[in-house]
């Protein structure tokens, strides 16, 4: 499946955080990250998972270039094309579904492309809807669609399939798989569901909580297509085993 | 079975009840009550519909009601959208600039509660009885409720739409039109609703102080003649306009720009 290489600029990104401090309303300051660095691995599926509140979303939002307010560096790319879903679907409610998707297509995205995707995320009859029209669960694979059609150079997905039932969940994971083997991508996708994590990562990055930084990265060597149930809890046990304070409780 | 049914025929009765049947049936109610009040009255000071009909069709014929009409409307368009640009620009800028809100919201507040009379009085004084300074009295009047409209529509704007538009890198001619104008659109529309009523009604009064023409002059002369059939007759052919304007312009360009809403899941 890896034969789809597409061109674009680097896709090797080095993230250095050396310090993230949030002020609040009151003036007090807070250390939300301090010295993280990490090495993203391109056309890979990195996974941070921490705690809720641990500063995961301010961290994607600094390597999405939303936030800049922040001492170290982002080794990317100043025109990298960035494909971001996040906690909740933020699509424009006054524009249909495929408005939505073609607004933040890549120049080259063909009618052809949008065939593809919105078949592969099966949304291929919401085209026409507005997104008010749609259930949480169809207006996530929007903001899937939405997300791949930038063609990105990398995917930032924060918590996207948080609040969903389990089974929902669990097909939007499958389907986000199926699409980012289609077409591979650097990603990194931040959540503090520890079986989400297991079964999506190549890298997966366990993060302490405030002031957030790196524990450690494991490599899972599973493919990710044969990560059933079983293979899924197997890695979990091994994991809760070596890091008890980042998966008990999950 | 039986509810469905019922449901059914609830559907049905508040589509004739909202229908443009009601419209009419209140139109013609209040014809009648005219009718009946101008009967019993019996004198010049409140003539029937039926003689101020006539005195419409006369002076839309014959005379110059079309033209005054014409000049009038043509004076609250003007003022309308240099109140509605000057009034949008100050209001977006006061929402997103909390420094230039501050420094400009105590004379905001002294704007919303000038007088028209004063604003207008002092416009004919200051710059003459011209229509610069007459359209300009007009706009001045109604730019503060504008302002003070679209700075709150600047202030709700989503910011998660926002950083949406900044992640995937819209140009920002692209943010403006997809993103930030449809949120403005409920602001812009109530602006402009109150916008239409309060500058028609000042037209009139800027007409009467100072212009040779109009609909707010022809009042006053007919005041001064105490010609209350005509009074009615121009104040009505106004409103007929302005109902218009309200029914084939503002409504479906509204029912338009918010087609996306109010769809079910």
């Amino acid at each position: 499946m890896n034969d789809t290489q597409h061109a674009g600029v680097t896709s090797r990104f080095e993230i250095r955080i050396e310090e993230k401090t949030h002020v609040s309303a009151d003036g007090t300051e807070l250390v939300a990250i301090r010295d993280f660095v990490l090495d993203v691995k391109p056309e890979s599926m990195t996974v941070l998972m921490g705690p809720s509140g641990c500063g995961k979303t301010t961290l994607l939002r600094i390597v999405a270039g939303l936030d800049d307010r922040f001492t170290g560096s982002i080794g990317t790319h100043p025109d990298i094309r960035i494909g971001l879903m996040f906690q909740e679907p933020r699509l424009l409610p006054w524009r249909t579904v495929r408005q939505n998707i073609e607004l933040v297509a890549a120049p080259d995205f063909s009618e052809q492309d949008l065939d593809w995707l919105a078949q592969a995320v099966g949304i291929a009859d919401m085209l026409p809807r507005y997104p008010q029209e749609l259930s949480l669960g169809l207006a996530r694979r929007v903001a899937l669609a939405r997300a791949f059609a930038t063609k990105p150079d990398l995917l930032l997905l924060d918590e996207p399939f948080v609040s969903l039932d389990e089974r929902t969940a669990d097909r939007l994971r499958r389907l986000l798989l199926e699409v980012w083997r289609a077409r591979p991508t650097t990603a990194i996708l931040v959540t503090h569901n520890a079986r989400e994590a297991i079964m999506l990562a190549d890298q997966l990055v366990l993060l302490a909580p405030r002031p957030t930084h790196v524990v450690t990265v494991e490599t899972i060597a599973v493919p990710q297509a044969e990560r059933d149930h079983e293979a899924v809890e197997k890695i979990h046990t091994d994991l809760l085993r070596r890091f008890p304070g980042n998966f008990s409780g999950s | 079975m039986s509810v469905t049914f019922v449901r059914n025929d609830r559907v049905r009765r508040t589509r004739v009840l909202s229908g443009p049947v009601v419209s009419v049936l209140s139109v013609a109610g209040f014809l009648l009550v005219w009718f009946i009040a101008a009967e019993i009255a019996q004198g010049r000071l409140l003539p029937g519909p039926g003689a101020v009909l006539q005195y419409i069709y006369n002076e839309a014929v014959h005379g110059d009601l079309l033209t005054e009409l014409g000049i009038t409307l043509w004076r609250v368009a003007a003022s309308f959208v240099v109140a509605m640009a000057i009034g949008s620009v100050i209001g977006l800028a006061m929402g997103q600039m909390t420094a230039l809100d501050r420094a400009l919201d105590p004379w905001l507040i002294v704007l919303l509660n000038l007088p028209a009379l004063v604003i207008i009085i002092l416009a004919y004084v200051w710059f003459g009885l011209n229509e610069a300074a007459a359209i300009g009295a007009v706009a001045l009047n109604k730019i503060p409720n504008v302002v003070v409209t679209l700075r709150e529509g600047a202030r709700n704007l989503d910011p998660g739409l926002d950083e949406m538009a900044r992640a995937y890198r819209l140009s920002p001619m692209s943010r403006l039109r997809n993103v930030v104008l449809p949120q403005l659109q409920p602001y812009f529309a109530a602006a402009s609703r109150s916008g239409i009523s309060l500058i028609w009604k000042i037209v009139l009064v800027v007409e009467l102080l100072g212009r040779p023409n109009g609909v707010g002059f022809e009042l006053h002369l007919n005041f001064q003649l105490f010609n209350v059939t005509a009074i009615l007759g121009y104040t009505l052919a106004f409103v007929a306009v302005m109902l218009a304007i309200e029914y084939l312009l503002v409504q479906p360009i509204e029912r338009h720009s918010t087609r996306w809403r109010n769809k079910p899941v």
